[in-house]
């Protein structure tokens, strides 16, 4: 075993690196070992903390002080003050704005608080195929406690009063939906739990069912008994076999220590869950095609009402409930829908899962109370834009949404929020775009999507997404007219009005809500005008051929120790060989 | 066994508890470490199974006794996955990530047998809990 009683961790996330944290590791160091302490203090380079604005950060471990905007100046001080004498310094302590108090333990600040996890509670911290690892964290606690002391109504009550929302997209009231299938008559019940997760861009669903499994069914046992249903079903994509193969282990746990059966805690409630898988067809998310997929019909919508909460799986009352939804009703049961309540804004309460991707340096999931900004997202959390490039858009709602711009980077979001500029919460996908991206190209993606994944039942929604998507594909082939952008107008509002289900009522969203925000890239286009492509400056060239080798299209011709040039016919404009050249030979259009 | 009544699963409760004490709080009755590993499909896609077979066999070839191993779900650090965090009996949980079978090795020789910390691949975490 070392010496070291001490270490000083030292930020070396890119944001902290730009503000000269490699200059006060050595610092550290050098300034350690004059003193003859470097086997006694340890200095460490740790990942980003996620807090780049008040960066370069500073820890020192064990005492959990937290230094914040620390410069290569302040070193010695540190040293001198903290290390050998014990004594905090105050002024590199963080300053919670809003009481103004100094705080020296980083749990305490706000901006750790942005991440505040309900549902993905357990992921990560429980093995989730261990069911005794789940109840030491208060599992099938909510399940025991509804089962002897509450009533069917009461249940609804205190999901109601949370203000809970469905997570899938929709955002309707969660306690409604059940006090729907609950006072709809019958006896024979369903809740189905969707996990077809469908956006292209999200995977919290299956990031829950792998991480904490128990959850999910535990809600739906919470859920049946809400309702008076006796069956739950999961629908789940056959691409997901890990999250499959861990809620199969999980039922069977459950099933043993009597959770899912009969007489449920003493209490005569029987229920049992089941899975169905799915094919993986986005449309089977949408509740009446998934029910209909279940039964074994085609996978294709069908008009509401009636609502599944009335006829559903079999013409029975059936609720449909998305995966992170449930994911946060037990502890909704647990602290008390005032607890839940109080976290969020006033239309939409408790958390959102986001899957932060794309042009952002810390792509995964995050877990915020509603009401958080973008920019906090994006520049906080996610820290921010990778290489120093700037910020162009996010889409949100995935193939459903549209995108956000620099402007409303500082909205609170929400569901009605995120509608009021253009875009929707959908399932959390939220793709970051930089610079570089052609806006043109992102809303083709999209479409290409639709267009593919549309059921085909209804006319607007198959030949009109097809229609749009072929304008785009002949714009970007600078076959295009501006008559063209006119048309794509048209369709898009056309299918928004007329399309049978959610699918195709907004699959015209990601190019509607792009030519609203840059319509001088379709123009440029619609104008047969090439915007972009990279040339190779002969002086700086030194034919490495770096960038031949990375080139997709083959486009990048020359000999070694050469000037290389780029076909400017065949480029599209990916960049590749503008990130591999080393010599800055390669010139961005 | 089914469980039939509040009581009965409380008593499960604490009898668990010990399972997690170390992880939540730095606390052991046992003296054992805990590694915990990512291990969804985000994980094993970085190649989380490689790092933790790597993990077993650094532990055999230190002869270590008092080191256990735990397949977890995922944190959400997708940027830096394979995710593993080290918890020892009275130290606050030690998180890494990027941690390929070399990290996973040194994790074992440097930060469990001599108490250093691998330089670049500390993690931290950035949420609270419910
Ligand atoms: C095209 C389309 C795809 C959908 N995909 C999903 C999905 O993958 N997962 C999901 O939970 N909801 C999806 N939904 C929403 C469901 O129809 C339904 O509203 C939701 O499962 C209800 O659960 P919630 O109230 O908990 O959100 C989709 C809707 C549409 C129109
Ligand atoms: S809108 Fe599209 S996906 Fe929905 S029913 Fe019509 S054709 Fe099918
Ligand atoms: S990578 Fe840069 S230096 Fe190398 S051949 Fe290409 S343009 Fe020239």
């Amino acid at each position: 075993m070392s010496n070291f009683t001490r270490q000083v961790m030292v930020c070396g996330g890119t944001g902290c690196i730009a503000s000269e944290s490699d200059v006060i590791i050595d610092r550290f160091r050098e300034g350690l070992a004059s003193l003859g302490l470097e086997g006694e203090v340890q200095v460490l380079k740790t990942g980003c903390f996620g807090f780049c604005g008040q960066g370069p950060i500073v820890k020192i471990h064990p005492d959990n002080v937290f230094y914040v905007k620390v410069t290569p100046a302040d070193v010695s001080e540190i040293i001198q003050e903290h290390l050998i004498k014990g004594r905090r310094i105050e002024r590199l302590l963080f300053t919670d704005p809003k009481t103004q108090i100094r705080l020296e333990k980083h749990e305490k600040m706000e901006f750790y608080q942005k991440q505040y996890r309900i549902a993905l509670r357990n992921c990560g911290f429980i093995n989730p195929e261990d069911i005794e690892e789940y109840i030491a964290f208060n599992g099938y606690e909510a399940l025991g406690i509804v089962l002897s002391e509450k009533t069917p109504q009461e249940v609804v009550q205190i999901v109601k009063d949370s203000g809970l929302r469905g997570r899938g997209g929709g955002g309707f009231s969660t306690g409604l939906k059940w006090e729907l299938a609950a006072k709809s008559p019958g006896n024979e019940k369903y809740i189905i739990c969707n996990a077809d997760e469908g956006d292209p861009g999200a995977f919290m669903d299956r990031s829950i069912l792998e991480g904490d499994p128990h959850s999910v069914l535990e809600a739906m046992a919470i859920g049946g008994y809400a309702m008076g249903a006796n069956h739950g079903m999961i629908y789940i994509r056959a691409e997901y076999p890990l999250a499959i193969e861990r809620l199969n282990i999980a039922m069977k746990q459950a099933r043993e220590m009597g959770f899912i059966g009969k007489d449920i805690f003493g209490s005569g409630f029987d229920f049992d869950i089941e899975i169905k898988l799915g094919a993986g067809a986005f449309v089977c998310g949408e509740e009446t095609a998934l029910i209909h997929s279940m039964e074994g019909q085609r996978g294709e919508p069908t008009k509401k009402p009636p609502f599944p909460a009335e006829q559903g799986y079999k013409g029975k009352p059936t609720s449909v409930n998305n995966v992170e939804t449930l994911a946060n009703i037990c502890p909704i049961i647990l602290k008390g829908p005032e607890w839940f309540g109080s976290i969020g804004t006033a239309t939409s309460k408790g958390t959102k899962v986001f899957a932060l991707a794309g042009k952002v340096n810390n792509v995964g999931l995050v877990e915020v109370p509603m009401g958080t900004t973008l920019r906090e997202i994006i520049f906080e959390i996610g820290g921010g834009i990778p290489d120093g490039k700037a910020f162009k858009a996010v889409q949100t709602g995935g193939p459903s949404g549209g995108v956000i711009t620099q402007a409303d980077l500082d909205t609170p979001i929400d569901y009605e929020s995120l509608k009021s500029i253009g875009s929707m919460m959908g399932s959390g996908g939220m793709i970051v775009m930089d610079e570089d991206d052609d806006m043109v190209e992102i809303a083709k993606f999209y479409l290409d999507f639709t267009q593919d994944e549309s059921c085909g039942k209804c006319t607007p929604c198959r030949i009109g997404t097809k229609r749009m998507f072929e304008i785009l594909e002949r714009l970007t082939n600078l076959e295009g007219d501006p008559e063209d952008l006119e048309k794509l107008q048209d369709l898009g509002r056309m299918i928004k009005d007329s399309a049978l289900c959610g699918l195709g009522q907004t699959a015209p969203n990601p190019v509607l809500s792009t030519m609203k925000y840059f319509p001088e890239e379709y123009e440029a286009y619609a104008r047969r005008e090439k915007k972009t492509t990279y040339a190779i400056d002969s002086e700086k060239c030194i034919g490495c051929t770096a960038c031949v080798r990375v080139c997709p299209v083959n486009c990048i011709t020359g000999s070694v120790k050469e000037p290389h040039v780029i076909d400017e016919t065949v480029c599209i404009a990916c960049g590749a060989c503008y990130d591999v050249c080393r010599f800055d030979a390669v010139v961005k259009p | 066994m089914a469980i039939k009544s509040l009581e009965e699963l409380k008593k499960i409760r604490e009898a668990s508890k010990k399972k997690v004490d170390l992880r939540e709080k730095g606390e052991s009755t046992e003296g054992m470490t805990e590694i915990l590993i990512g291990m969804a499909t985000c994980g094993i896609a970085a190649g989380a199974r490689e790092t933790m077979k790597a993990l077993y066999e650094a532990i055999d070839e230190a002869g270590l006794d008092n080191v256990r191993i735990i397949q977890v779900g995922c944190m959400g650090y997708c940027h830096s996955e394979p995710t593993v965090q080290v918890s020892q009996p009275s130290k606050a949980p030690v998180l890494y990530g990027k941690v390929d079978e070399q990290i996973a090795r040194e994790i074992i020789t440097k930060h469990i047998l001599k108490d250093e910390f691998i330089d670049d691949h500390l993690l931290n975490k950035t949420f609270v809990k419910a």
